[in-house]
């Protein structure tokens, strides 16, 4: 047995979605982390309370809400047409927009632990040592909190292949576009096609399996995590 | 030459924490600020690097503003170098890179590798260069933090209790790096200790804090002998006593110095003849005699007057003194209270101090 | 639902008389509202009781298959059902239909679909997205492509086609604007035997295969005679006036 030409579509278009999910997940995520690290505010609890909610809120629950939010009637929806830019539910961008805040926690909370476990002390020492805030950010923070921001793209990119539900209910499951490998797997199973589903659903564990490997054996100091 | 070269007046106020200072300070020399914890002390370091801002601020150091109302130089703008309690070195570079890491944002190159060499001179960690922060000892890497903050040639040297951290052991291995640095250096030294010991080897000048603000400044051996300072009440209260090397006698194994107006004769120094030397005397190692005790056994014997006598406990005195002809140098004597009356002791007296034993500094 | 059943067993076993019987149904979600209807009607005809449990089809195929302990199910399908049969997981013989659904073109916008217009409004094609249930796992969806070929309108809308994973995500699609059109169940829309919100028209049967909601007793409930008295109850009078009132047609 072996993929269909609809399975490989469905594989070819998760690792697009996760691959972008997760670079756009560290650039969202990383001043997200970085604020709720160093912030004083009184904000900071709200506002990582709806960066979590994803952890609480059930995947088609999560979905329904982003659909009215996206749609043609909601808030979002409205400003994406002013902007000329269409509907997002039912396209790949839709997919990518509900990916981000679904696996947003994902990527924030590794990242903030290490931003919080290193201290302000290397960015005094660094500040005092001439170097600039983003010249600090780049070369005292990123390779300090390394293991960190490796851990969130690790989960952000897991996160974002196994994600079923959300995707779902925004995608509208159409090939090439939004049908992707989970979904292509419970399309088996309600179908009855357990044997493709197997082998899919085999070739998704045995790819994570191998990613989060790779990904660990480069890492090797997970002390802090 | 600029007197008061660095103006700081800075007003914070934190729950249960509030300082209050409006400071002048010599554009030369090491300067200590000196105060138990919670003093204040590294609060004002921290202000004047500009690592805690405060709204109303001023700072203007050699003729260049720093902070003055909404203007604020961020800290990284600011010519210093400033060397934090804890190792601070940054564990993924090696030595050398985090030496460099200063250097090669601190502008002039050729300026900076000749600091950066005279820096590795003066704190001799040539031969640790290759090495990570990990594989150094502790007062290893402090060294090698004190170099990354000359290296960057900086017109401002911060110093927060830089041995602190560190055991006795390692403290008097860095000690005489730092002596060397005091007479090396040409720039302004802010040096945070609560170890009188440390501020008396090393600095000129002196800050007192306490609770936020400053209690007292000036120079090390005037503040060390008031007796109305914490300083003069501690245990190992001290006057502080700068001599120049006079002869040394080989026989007796002995070297005679001459301070401020008198001579003092100590056991026999590695130091060449004229050489500046800073020497310390306990104030527990002085005693009193009404007249000259003529013979015996303690060589030195200063005649001085009693400038003030105060009680510090139920049982001791602390007695104010100076000696020499022209009455500079002054000498504290911890006596008991009982030795006073049986004395009748006076403040205008002429008495004459004698001192068990004289420690030298640097 | 398996938690709560030991307690349910003592409850029933003190305050029941001999002959009241417990069943438990595995039920597909489109049916949920008629087979409540239908549960209490039936406690209060026959002392017997329904558990019932709501869900997807596919997945309550694959619990039954792995020994999930239900005793009667009624699927969305007519497909699932005699898989079932054919694995022996049920009583043989005991497959019928017990509802046929209706299919809608359904908007949420009144205006959208003018009375007995539905076929000329896919003729014009003048929408951007148009919502089904996926066709190969839902008899809604295959009904509903079945329509569009039948109209000869399917690859002119193939394009703006978007799928939900089951008729009630369709619904779901439709109703928030996402979808301007969708195919939807009547039972999901109807309310008083007429179409309750926005616009509809109502798939004439001839264009689509019959959609036939199969139900059928499972192994487990062999010796349950409330198995047996709910499968009875669920061809009479009563219960086939709550299935008319949600929309359902009947097999004749």
């Amino acid at each position: 047995m072996g993929f269909s030409e609809a399975d490989l579509q469905a594989i070819g278009l998760t690792l697009r979605l996760a691959s972008l999910v997760t670079v756009v997940l560290l650039i969202l995520g990383t001043p997200i982390a970085w604020w709720l690290a160093r912030t004083r505010s009184r904000w900071k609890g709200p506002v990582g309370a709806v960066v979590a909610l994803p952890l609480v809120l059930p995947p088609t629950v999560l979905g329904l809400y982003l659909l009215l939010l996206l749609g043609p009637n909601g808030p979002v929806g409205q400003f994406t047409q002013w902007l000329g830019l269409g509907l997002l539910p039912f396209t790949f961008w839709g997919l990518v927009v509900a990916s981000v805040f679904y696996s947003l926690p994902f990527v924030v909370q590794p990242i903030q632990n290490a931003i919080e476990a290193l201290g302000k002390r290397p960015l005094e020492v660094a500040a005092t040592l001439r170097a600039g805030p983003w010249d600090r950010f780049f070369t005292v923070v990123v390779p300090l909190a390394k293991p960190g921001f490796f851990t969130a793209a690790i989960l952000g990119f897991a996160h974002t292949v196994g994600e079923f539900g959300v995707v779902l209910m925004i995608g509208g499951n159409i090939p090439g576009a939004t049908r992707v490998v989970s979904v292509q797997i419970y399309d088996h199973v309600e179908a009855m096609e357990y044997g493709q589903a197997h082998w899919l659903a085999a070739t998704m564990v045995v790819f994570s399996f191998l990613v989060l490997l790779v990904l660990y054996s480069l890492n090797p100091n997970q002390r802090r995590f | 030459m600029i007197q008061d070269a660095i103006h700081a007046r800075f007003q914070l106020d934190y729950p249960g924490f509030s300082l209050q200072v409006d400071l002048e300070l010599p554009g030369r020399g090491v300067t200590a600020l000196f105060g138990h914890s919670g003093s204040g002390k590294t609060t004002l370091l921290r202000l004047i690097a500009g690592l805690t801002r405060v709204s109303d601020g001023y700072l203007k150091v050699n003729g260049e503003v720093w902070q003055e109302g909404r203007e604020f130089l961020p800290t990284h703008r600011r010519p210093l170098g400033y060397v934090f309690q804890e190792a601070s070195l940054f564990p993924h570079l090696s030595a050398r890179a985090n030496l460099a890491y200063g250097m090669k944002r601190a502008g002039d190159a050729a300026m900076g590798r000749e600091a950066l060499a005279q820096a590795v001179e003066l704190l001799g960690i040539g031969h640790l260069l290759d090495r990570r922060p990990q594989q150094l000892s502790g007062g290893e890497r402090q060294r090698v933090a004190i170099a990354r903050a000359l290296a960057l040639h900086p017109k401002l040297l911060l110093m927060d209790e830089p041995l602190a951290a560190l055991d006795l052991k390692r403290k008097q291995e860095i000690l005489p790096y730092l002596e060397r640095l005091h007479d090396a250096l040409e720039i302004p030294v802010l040096y945070v200790s609560h170890s009188p010991d440390e501020v008396a080897r090393l600095a000129d000048t002196l800050v007192l804090m306490e609770q936020g603000r400053v209690r007292a400044q000036g120079p090390v051996s005037e503040l060390f002998s008031r007796l109305d300072l914490t300083l003069a009440q501690d245990q190992d209260a001290s006057a502080i006593i700068e001599g120049v090397v006079l002869s040394h006698n080989d026989d007796y194994a002995l070297s005679r110095l001459e301070i401020p107006g008198g001579f003092l004769t100590v056991a026999r120094l590695q130091r060449d003849i004229h050489e500046q030397v800073r020497v310390r005397i306990h104030a527990r190692d002085v005693s009193l005699a009404l007249d000259d005790p003529g013979t015996s056994s303690i060589i030195n014997i200063l005649p001085a007057r009693i400038l003030e006598l105060r009680e510090i406990e139920q049982a001791q005195v602390l007695v104010k003194l100076c000696t020499g002809a022209g009455e500079r140098t002054p000498l504290l004597a911890r006596i008991t209270r009982h030795s006073r009356d049986r004395l009748r002791l006076y403040e205008g007296q002429s008495v004459f101090a004698q001192v068990k034993a004289v420690a030298l500094m640097d | 639902m398996r938690c709560i059943s030991p307690l349910l067993a003592i409850t029933v076993s003190l305050t029941s008389v001999a002959q009241a019987e417990e069943v438990s149904v595995a039920v597909a979600a489109n049916f949920t509202g008629p087979m409540q209807e239908i549960a209490a009607a039936f406690a209060e005809d026959t002392e017997h009781e329904a558990k019932a449990a709501f869900g997807s089809s596919g997945k309550f195929y694959a619990q039954i298959k792995n020994g999930a302990p239900f005793e009667v199910f009624l699927s969305a399908d007519a497909a699932k059902p005699a898989r079932l049969a054919e694995d022996g997981f049920t009583v043989p013989g005991s497959n019928f239909t017990y509802a046929l659904g209706s299919l809608v073109l359904w908007s949420a916008d009144a205006e959208r679909i003018p009375a007995g217009e539905g076929a000329a409004v896919l003729q014009a094609g003048e929408f951007r997205k148009l919502a089904i249930a996926n066709p190969k796992t839902a008899p809604y969806g295959a009904a509903a492509v079945a329509t569009l070929q039948a109209l000869d309108v399917e690859d002119a809308i193939k394009p703006k086609l978007v799928q939900g994973e089951n008729i009630a995500q369709t619904y779901q699609f439709v109703s928030t604007g996402n979808a301007e059109l969708g195919f939807v169940a009547l039972s999901q829309v109807i309310q008083d035997g007429e179409i309750g919100s926005g616009s509809g028209w109502r798939v004439p049967a001839e264009l689509h295969e019959p959609i036939r909601q199969d139900a059928v007793v499972l192994t487990q409930g062999k010796d349950n005679p409330a198995a047996q008295a709910l499968m009875e109850y669920l061809h009479g009078e009563r219960a086939r006036n709550i299935i008319r009132a949600y929309g359902y047609n009947l097999p004749e």
